[in-house]
Parts: structure tokens; sequence; C-alpha cells
């Protein structure tokens, strides 16, 4: 402070309600870390998972009483020297991804476990990139959403290569880092440009600028902005962007596809939505019709490529991008609908694609292999409660009545009829339906018989072997009374737990070795819950997304 | 505008002659060298001659960083991946693989040039003015200004980069590891092969070294069995390897 007074150097007062979100998450992965390094292989892997999940709901409460500072006023609104931006909008996302958090935490547990993969790595790079996300939803300037780009990044492609038996998982790390470095170059560019034109890093300096003064010539403006969406449009998958979604996907280990597919998008469209609403609002004449565009080409290529997939992992990365198109819709009509649209559909998404991958990684089984569409077969016969809950959230994937799925779709629809973009609107029903396809597929795949099964008594066995194996599930998972039932009539009497013959022993242990833990089947459960009942009972979160308001 | 080298003052003008020689001469050494490390040496000779045209144009930071992250951090890693593939690896430049490379830099390299001279002529494109201010004449180096807005300004991306910084080191350690289990054995059964306990080192394992050659593996086991029964112990060096005696069942 002597120096400071000294030089006359006024040091920015740090607001720290405004970053504790962020400051949680990054201290508790370095409380990981110590966890990790001070107990060499002796902490449990459910330690290191309670731990990061306790992280996880304190990053929550944080983000929950700085929304209702937002909304009961008296908080500044912008923070550490005007970086970051406090409304609802970011404190939205904030809660968005300390539940991600949450929830991955819970569903990575069961395959850590199960693949035998010690350590405390995954949660604290799962902590660090939701860290990056929230800085980018809260980011004011150009630098802090590069900088909160990479911290999200860099350990979503650590996550990609994380599973060293397989090679694919180290081909897909490598891929996405060497395309996402690219991409952050072309960003970084972006940014540059944009501030040899406007004169500042600072969105709202570049929102007063371009609002006050009229350009001659804006090339160097416009070539900024178009770069900049280059740069998230790589990060939120969307064509002509989404070269490198099927391979990651498929290659990163599978929680870590779910926690990559949920965090990427909504980091990259948290700042997305706030750069170009804010912004460049007064460039949108020129961006609407790219988005358009784009909007269209991401819609049709992941609804069209999502039809041919064999691999249920690949098919989802499709239905991904199929989404991104959806996300775009809002962003296309340049309202406030538009925006509150898309943030609904992100905050639906989210929870979908956890809910899904945690399903694949269940079924994925030991070493993490057997995606093939055909592994699903009878699925839902065998194990009733997780096929069941994987229909839920491939139906509301496919935007079936009474799910989150659905109102998601309709209102990103909506916003676009409303600022009249009619043909937009139709190509992305049209696409929603193509799409539904192959999520249908799956879950008839899951409702019909297993291939070639003629022996009923190997159908007995093989329920009598999983009834147990979802109990603790049954317990956890609310909705579980109609399908624990169906669990007590595929296991009838005559199949005693006891009369193993040869085949029925051999599918007992193949059920062991699923090995479904009860943490994974809580996220899952967790999923398809918020899935139901935000679907059947949509007033909370349309009434919160409304609420969640940009700041400019 | 174009500046004119004798319109400034003498020392002025001798410390750029000098450093643009320095320069250039090693820029010419890079591509002249024979030998790669000579290369190596000679881009930092003109790292360092650039620098110091830096500091002829007030831009003290500039040559500060380009003394530290070019000579100090990019041509050592040069060196690393120069040392890993063999100094005296000579290599066949006689023959070229793409010919129609040298086609397109001589293409590419005429149209930058048009470029350039286009552009200076014309007044640049840009949007705003208020980002050229005064380069001197503000009272303060730039080292000062920059200084100062790091911890003002851009203070939330100063502190935030250390994040970055973090991840780098455990993104690092995580992948250049190696697994720890091949067979993917349950916590339980890891637990149970630590509970047994293990060899300390594997026969042979290859201490400070990339991939093991099938070569340096037998001259690893070889030197292994003539030492004596020291166990745990160095026995040997090969080539920067350390062999340790295993200890025995």
């Amino acid at each position: 402070m002597i120096l400071a007074s000294a030089t006359g150097f006024a040091v920015p007062h740090i607001d720290y309600t405004a970053i504790l979100p962020e400051l949680i998450l990054i201290g508790g992965s370095l409380v990981l870390l110590a966890a990790g390094a001070l107990n060499v292989r002796h902490l449990p892997t459910r330690v290191y998972s309670l731990l990061s999940g306790a992280t996880g709901v304190a990053a929550l409460i944080a983000g929950i009483v700085l929304w209702q500072k937002v909304h009961g006023g008296g908080h500044p609104l912008t923070a550490v020297a005007h970086s970051l931006v406090i409304d609802g909008f970011s404190t939205a996302f904030v809660i968005l991804s300390a539940c991600i958090i949450i929830v991955s935490s819970a569903i990575a547990d069961g395959y850590l476990r199960r693949e035998g993969i010690a350590g405390p790595e995954f949660h604290a790079l799962a902590l660090l990139g939701a860290s990056g996300a929230m800085l980018m939803a809260a980011a004011n300037d150009f630098i802090v959403i590069f900088l909160g780009l990479e911290i999200m990044s860099i350990p979503l492609y650590v996550l990609a290569a994380l599973d060293q038996r397989r090679a694919e998982s180290g081909e897909a790390g490598m891929k996405y880092f060497v395309l996402g470095a690219f991409s952050s170059a072309i960003f970084v560019y972006g940014i540059a440009l944009t501030y040899g034109a406007t004169g500042s890093t600072n969105l709202a300096q570049i929102a007063g600028y371009l609002a006050t003064n009229v350009s001659t010539s804006n090339g160097l403006l416009l070539a900024g902005a178009g770069l900049l969406l280059v740069g998230f449009l790589f990060k939120v998958a969307a064509v002509p962007f989404h070269m490198w979604t099927p391979d990651v996907y498929q290659g990163a280990p599978t929680p870590a596809t779910g926690f990559m597919a949920a965090i990427a998008k909504v980091g990259g469209f948290a700042a997305l939505l706030r750069v170009f609403f804010s912004s460049f609002h007064s460039l949108e004449a020129s961006w609407q019709p790219i988005l358009w565009v784009v909007a269209v080409l991401t819609l049709v290529t992941g609804a069209v490529l999502g039809l041919v997939q064999r691999d249920v992992k690949r098919m989802l990365a499709y239905s991904s991008i199929n989404h991104a198109g959806f996300i775009l819709l809002g962003l296309q009509a340049a309202s406030r609908e538009g925006m509150s649209a898309s943030l609904y559909y992100v905050f639906v998404y989210a929870f979908l694609v956890l809910g899904s991958f945690a399903v694949i990684t269940v079924v994925g089984g030991r070493g993490d292999t057997s995606h093939a569409i055909e592994s699903y077969r009878g699925l839902a016969r065998r194990q009733p409660l997780l096929g069941f809950g994987f229909a839920v959230l491939l139906l509301a994937q496919a935007g079936a009545p009474f799910t989150t799925g659905f109102l998601g779709k309709l209102y990103v629809v909506e916003a676009a009829v409303r600022s009249h973009s009619y043909a937009l609107a139709v190509i992305a029903m049209l696409t929603g339906a193509v799409a539904a396809a192959f999520y249908l597929r799956v879950v008839f795949v899951m409702y019909s018989l297993p291939a070639g099964e003629a022996a009923p008594a190997m159908a007995l066995a093989d329920g009598g072997a999983l009834a147990t194996g979802t109990e603790p599930a049954a317990a956890v998972a609310a909705p579980a009374g109609e399908s624990r039932g169906g669990v007590l009539v595929a296991a009838p009497p005559e199949a005693p737990a006891g009369a193993a013959t040869g085949a029925g022993g051999g599918l007992r242990l193949r059920a062991a070795s699923l090995g479904i833990a009860p943490s994974t089947l809580a996220g899952i459960a967790v999923t398809v819950l918020f899935t139901l009942a935000l679907g059947i009972w949509p007033a909370p979160l349309f009434s919160f997304v409304h609420a969640a308001g940009l700041l400019f | 505008m174009t500046p004119h080298l004798l319109a400034a003052t003498l020392p002025d003008g001798l410390t750029f002659a000098i450093a643009g020689v320095i320069a250039l001469v090693g820029s010419l050494g890079v591509v002249l060298s024979r030998n790669p490390v000579h290369s190596a040496l000679m881009l930092i000779m003109s790292l360092f001659g650039v620098a110091v045209l830096f500091v002829e144009q007030d831009a003290q930071f500039l040559a500060a960083v380009q003394v530290i992250v070019y000579a100090g951090a990019i041509v050592v890693l040069f060196l690393f991946v120069i040392m890993l593939l063999g100094v005296d690896r000579s290599e066949a430049i006689a023959t070229e693989p793409m010919p129609a490379q040298r086609l397109m830099a001589v293409g590419l390299g005429i149209l930058a040039l048009v470029e350039i001279a286009l552009l200076s002529r014309e007044r640049w494109p840009l949007g705003a003015h208020s980002v050229a201010g005064k380069a001197r004449g503000t009272g303060h180096s730039n080292v000062y200004v920059l200084g100062r807005s790091l911890f003002t300004t851009y203070l939330l991306p100063f502190e935030v980069t250390s994040a970055l910084l973090v991840i780098a080191v455990i993104g690092a350690i995580v992948l250049a590891r190696r697994p720890r289990t091949s067979a993917g054995p349950t916590e339980g059964e890891a637990a149970a092969a630590e509970a047994g306990g293990g060899p300390l080192v594997d026969a042979g394992e290859l201490v400070g070294s990339g991939a093991p050659s099938a070569e340096r593996r037998v001259e690893a086991e070889e030197a292994l069995a003539r030492a004596g029964d020291r166990i745990g112990e160095p026995v040997g060096e090969q080539e920067g390897l350390t062999v340790v005696r295993r200890p025995e069942q």
C-alpha cells in the first residue's frame, strides 16, 4: 500500500463475492490435488468424488447468493475494474456450471472406480474447466473471455486424452487440442482486430463506441467480429467448425464426453450470446444472415449424419451438433425472447447430455468399449430402470411433450417465428423430426428382445441377477415405483438367486462387471427428474430464465 | 512518412547499424550452418540483435520479452528437440520432397510484397483512432505503462493467468505419466497389490529416457547381470539411463 500511494497507483477494488464461485472451484481443485499429493494412492476414489461434489455444492450456494444479490439490488454490476459483469445472465450460467460439476462428479465416480483410475486428476481438471466456463459467462472483457476459454478448454483436452489404455482417447485429445489451439488463435486475432477497430477490449465500452460512432468503412470491425464468431462456433460445435466433434466425443472417456459436451456448450454459448447481444448489437444486420446460414447447416448436418451412425457415442455427437443449431436459433432471432430461449435450451441440454452419457458410461462396461447400438438390445428388459431413464432422456432430446426438451425446442422456434425467420423455424422443426428417428431407434432397440434369445431360462436368470443390481437405484430414484414393479415381473419366483446354471452364472458375472455404482445412478436420476419434473411443471425454470436478463 | 536513418543521431544510427548487422548475420547463420546446434545458437544471436533494435525503438518491454521468451525458452526447446533427434544425424536436403512447395513459396512471397507495398501507400483501414496514442513523450516508459495497466485495468486477467499455469502443469503430468495399471484392476485389487509390495523398479527400467529401444534394454540387462547383489543402488550408467538392481522376490 505504501508503494501504491507513493506512485499514485490505485489498485482496483476486488469484490470477492462476485468471484467467489470461481474461487471456490479453483480452490477446490487445488485441495483435491493437495490431498492426492499428500496421500499417495491411499485415498479411495469416492473421497475425491465427494470433495469435488462438495465443491460444486459450495459454488452453487455462492452462485445462488449472488443471484439473490443481483435481484435484490445493491450489488455492484461490474466487478474488479470492470473485468466482470454480474447480472442475471452471468449468475444463471454460474449456477448451471455448478450443477454440472455436482452431477458430473457423481457420474464420474462410478466410472473411475470401475476402471480403477486412482487419483484426483479427473475431478481437479473438471473443476478447473467449470471455473473457466463461469469466467466466460461473467466476462466483461475480451481478454477475460479468452482466458476463460482457455481455462475451460485445456482441461477438456486433457480429459479427452485421459484414458491411456485406448489409443482413440489419445487421438481424441490430440485432435481436440490441435484444432482447439487453432481456433483459439483465430479468436485472439478477432480480439486484436476488434480492439483495433473500436479502441477497447471491454465489452461495454465496445458497445458504447459502436452506439455513438458511425464508421464509414467498418471492414476491420466486421473481420474481427467474424473471427470471434469462428472461435465461438468451434467451441459450441457448429457447422462448418464441427469436424472434431464426432471423433472427440467418441474417443474421450464417456463421462468426460458428457462433461465436455455440457460445459463447452455452456461456456461457449454464454460468451457468444453476451458478445453478440450486447457488444455487437448494432451490427445485427451483418451477423444475422451469417448465423442463419450457420444455423441451417448445423441443424441439417447434425440430423442427417446422426441417422447413419452405428455407434451411440458418435450418434450423440451429431445430435449435439443438431442441438447447437437449435440454440443458435435463439441467437439468430436477436431479440430478448431469443436470448431467453437460448439460455433455456442450454440449461435443458446440459442436463440431457450429462444423463445420456452417464447411461452410455454404464452400458459401455469395463474398458469403456461397447458403444455399438447392438449393446443396447434388450437393455430395458435387463435393466428396466436404466432403460426407462435413457428412454426419457432420448425422447426429451427428440422433443417429446412433457419433457424439458420439447419446451426448449418450442421456445427457440417461437423466438425465430417472432423475428420473422419463418423458413429457419420450418427447417429447424424438420431436422428435429429427422433427428427423432435416430433417438427412437435406440429406444426401440432397448425395448426389443435380445437378438437370438430363445431360451426363457436365460432371460429369467438375467432378470434375477439384475434385480439385485438395481436395488440401490430403486432407493435413489423417485419414479421407481413402476420400474421396480417391472423388475419384479421380470424375475418371477421360479428364478431363485442361488440356482445359477452355467449360463446364468456367466450372465451374473457380466451383470456385476457392468458395475453400476449408486453414485452414477443418482446422477442419472437427477437428470431424468430434472427433465421430467420441469417438463411437466415448467414455470420455475421459465421464470428463472426470464429473470436472467443481460445487463447491457 | 518513412523513417530516415540519417535523421537520427549518430549513436542511434550506430546502434541501429551494429544491431542490424548482428541480427542479419545471425539469421544468415541459422540458414547456412551445417550443424543444427550452431543454427540454434545463431538464432539466439539474431534474436538478441532484434532485441537491441526494440530497445532502440523505446520498446523495452518487448525487448525483455524477446530475450526471456524467445532466446530463453523457445530456443532451449529447439535445442531439446535437436538433441532428442540426434545431433550427428545428417539430413538429405539435396532432394526436395515437395517440389511444388518451392513454387508456392515464391508466389506467396511476391503476393506478400505486393500487399505490403499497397498497404504502405494507402491509409490503414482503422475504424478508431483512440488507440493511436503517443509512443514517446508520456513521461513514462512503456514498461511502467504496461505494468500499471496489468495491475489496474487488467488485474483480473493477470491473476487468472495463474489458474492457466496450474492447468498446464496438471495437464502435462496427467498426459506424460505412464498408465499405473495396464490390466485395470479395481480399487480393491490395486490396494491388494500395494499391500503385497511390488517391485521397486522394473529390471531395465529406463530412467530419464524416452522410448526404450531393444538394444538399450539388452545393454541394461547385461549391466544388471554384471552388477553384484547390491539392491536398489545405481549399478551402472548407460547413455543417460540409470540401472537399478531389482530386489529379489
